[in-house]
């Protein structure tokens, strides 16, 4: 393992504390490690909470600021938080008008962040939650914990963040991230592993000249393993199950979401892109939106997702809305 | 454990602490098995809980061996983070209801506990038997510990076959194809490997048939 760390089990404290240092009129860190937005909670608005595993950077910490996340709960690498943060950090952006929790449709975020709803809710502080399922390579079915949280997550916060910002109730946020949910659909494929600093080395082997289509940004396997192919044969594989799941039909206008996994160079993404955009108008869908660059990461793994969502008035206004954390920034 | 079955608060912290040696022991060996079909960080995850846990226990005095249980049981949740920590955390606070505010508690009382956490941890992760997950190792050991204890058996005797049947149940998930958690995302490919989580619930039986029965 080759690492810029000083200590496996002090990764993600320093990194927090880094953040903290770097970020200082954004965002405030508290124990029992939270990235809350500086001047939260904000009175009279609805407060947006996410997070999970650490390692995704800039997902969810670096989404915490004006326009976007009022707090974010990091846990270990790969490991969702404990209910403890999400209860201090709902506390901490109660401004009086309630708080929604995103989750990522995994097994612990959902135990974890439910035992957080229970515990705040009694305290007297309305929650509603929002699961985030997006990822098509996994059958949702009644034999499997359901589709993963994706890419799709990236933009629900920004949406949903604009909308709070513009003074939306509780129901109104929670409504816009369930639209938001039901109209978003990823993907992803890696071409390296991950390696977990406390484990020291890659999560799983990958050949030289293989790939894995449809692989989860933990580093859980996808659909198939294969032989490496040109990247428009990658993204015609990412991107016909994606389109034929919704479906996306001709005339639809979408946010096209090109992300990286972490180790793979921008200019590699704008090849990706450039394929999702020939695809696109090849089935006479707009892209009204785009986004494109590392956003949902997956520690060190080189690969990209796709994500796409169906825009509607609503949502494209909300994306357009100002924001202004560390990992995103426009319109101020 | 006496020859009627009688755990004192002794005998509860010493199978915790036997079970939190196993785990510590084992962390590597659980993250390897978690790598093959989840996302490699169970030893981790539940290394660092009772990192957190055991300090505590050594602190705790006292007579009530359900306070050892809750301590461990909200230490857990509050550390470990995944879905280990809600699960273990629950089955650990389970014991502790079961375990608190007798005069004297015996392995009846321990089979309660089990008994109430397979609930709680059924209610949780929303798993049946044979979804390739803890339930496998958790609910053979209970169904073999009370069949004993119906029929007589010593506690010694009902304790060593519910840790036989715990570590059957273990070596019963590795052809299972995983319907919850993350080995599900696999699919087919989940078979053949052993459950992580059915891995470390074998070690809490064996840590009490080690304890308590040899």
């Amino acid at each position: 393992m080759k690492k810029l760390i000083n200590a496996p089990d002090r990764v993600v404290d320093e990194a927090l504390a880094g953040m903290a240092a770097a970020h200082p009129d954004l965002i405030r860190v508290e124990e029992p490690n939270i990235i809350v937005r500086k001047d939260a909670p904000k009175r009279g608005k609805v407060g947006i909470i996410s997070g999970g595993g650490s390692g995704h950077e800039p997902m969810h910490g670096g989404f915490v600021g004006m326009g976007m996340l009022d707090a974010a709960c990091p846990g270990a690498v790969f490991t969702s938080p404990v209910p403890d943060q999400m209860q201090a950090a709902t506390r901490a952006v109660n401004g009086g008008a309630g708080v929604l929790h995103i989750v990522k449709n995994y097994t612990g975020d959902i135990m974890n962040f439910d035992l957080a709803a229970q515990l705040t809710e009694a305290e007297g502080i309305p929650v509603k939650s929002v699961v985030i399922a997006d990822d098509v390579a996994v059958k949702d079915s009644l034999y499997t914990a359901g589709r993963r949280g994706v890419g799709g997550t990236v933009l629900a916060e920004k949406i949903v963040g604009g909308a709070a910002e513009a003074g939306a109730n509780l129901d109104k946020v929670t409504a816009l991230c369930q639209k938001v949910q039901d109209n978003v659909r990823s993907m992803g494929m890696a071409l390296t592993s991950c390696t977990v600093p406390a484990a020291g080395k890659p999560t799983f082997e990958l050949a030289d000249d293989e790939m894995e289509i449809g692989i989860g940004i933990h580093g859980e396997p996808g659909r198939t393993r294969m032989k490496l192919a040109p990247a428009d044969d990658i993204v015609e594989m990412l991107m016909v199950p994606i389109l034929e799941d919704l479906p996306f039909k001709s005339g639809d206008k979408v946010l096209a979401f090109v992300n990286g996994m972490g180790g793979t160079p921008l200019i590699e993404l704008y090849v990706v892109y450039n394929a999702v955009n020939k695809i696109l108008k090849g089935r006479g869908i707009t892209i009204a939106r785009n986004l494109v660059g590392n956003y949902i990461t997956s520690l060190d793994m080189a690969g990209c997702s796709i994500s796409l969502l169906r825009l509607d008035d609503e949502m494209t206004r909300f994306w357009d809305a100002p924001v202004h954390t560390p990992g995103l920034r426009w319109g101020v | 454990m006496d020859q009627t079955g009688r755990l004192s608060f002794d005998d509860v912290r010493g199978w915790i602490r036997r079970f939190a040696a196993q785990i510590v022991a084992n962390k590597v060996y659980l993250t390897e098995l978690d790598s093959a079909i989840g996302d490699a960080d169970h030893g981790i995850n539940m290394d660092r809980g009772f990192q957190a846990a055991l300090p505590k226990l050594e602190a705790l005095t006292g007579e009530d061996p359900g306070a050892a249980c809750k301590l461990v049981g909200s230490t857990l949740i509050s550390t470990v983070g995944g879905a280990g920590g809600p699960l273990y955390g629950s089955l650990f606070l389970q014991f502790g209801i079961a375990l608190s505010g007798h005069d004297t508690t015996s392995l009846n009382e321990w089979l309660t506990g089990l008994d109430l956490g397979i609930a709680a941890i059924q209610r949780l992760g929303k798993a049946e038997a044979g979804d390739k997950t803890m339930l496998d190792t958790l609910m053979p050991a209970r169904d073999a510990l009370k069949q004993a204890l119906a029929d007589g058996k010593s506690p010694r005797e009902a304790l060593l076959g519910a840790a036989s049947a715990a570590e059957a149940g273990m070596i019963g998930t590795i052809p299972i194809v995983a319907r919850r958690g993350r080995a599900s995302y696999l699919g087919e490919r989940s078979a053949g490997h052993q459950d992580p989580g059915a891995t470390s619930s074998c070690m809490l039986v064996k840590a009490a048939a080690d304890e308590w029965a040899a």
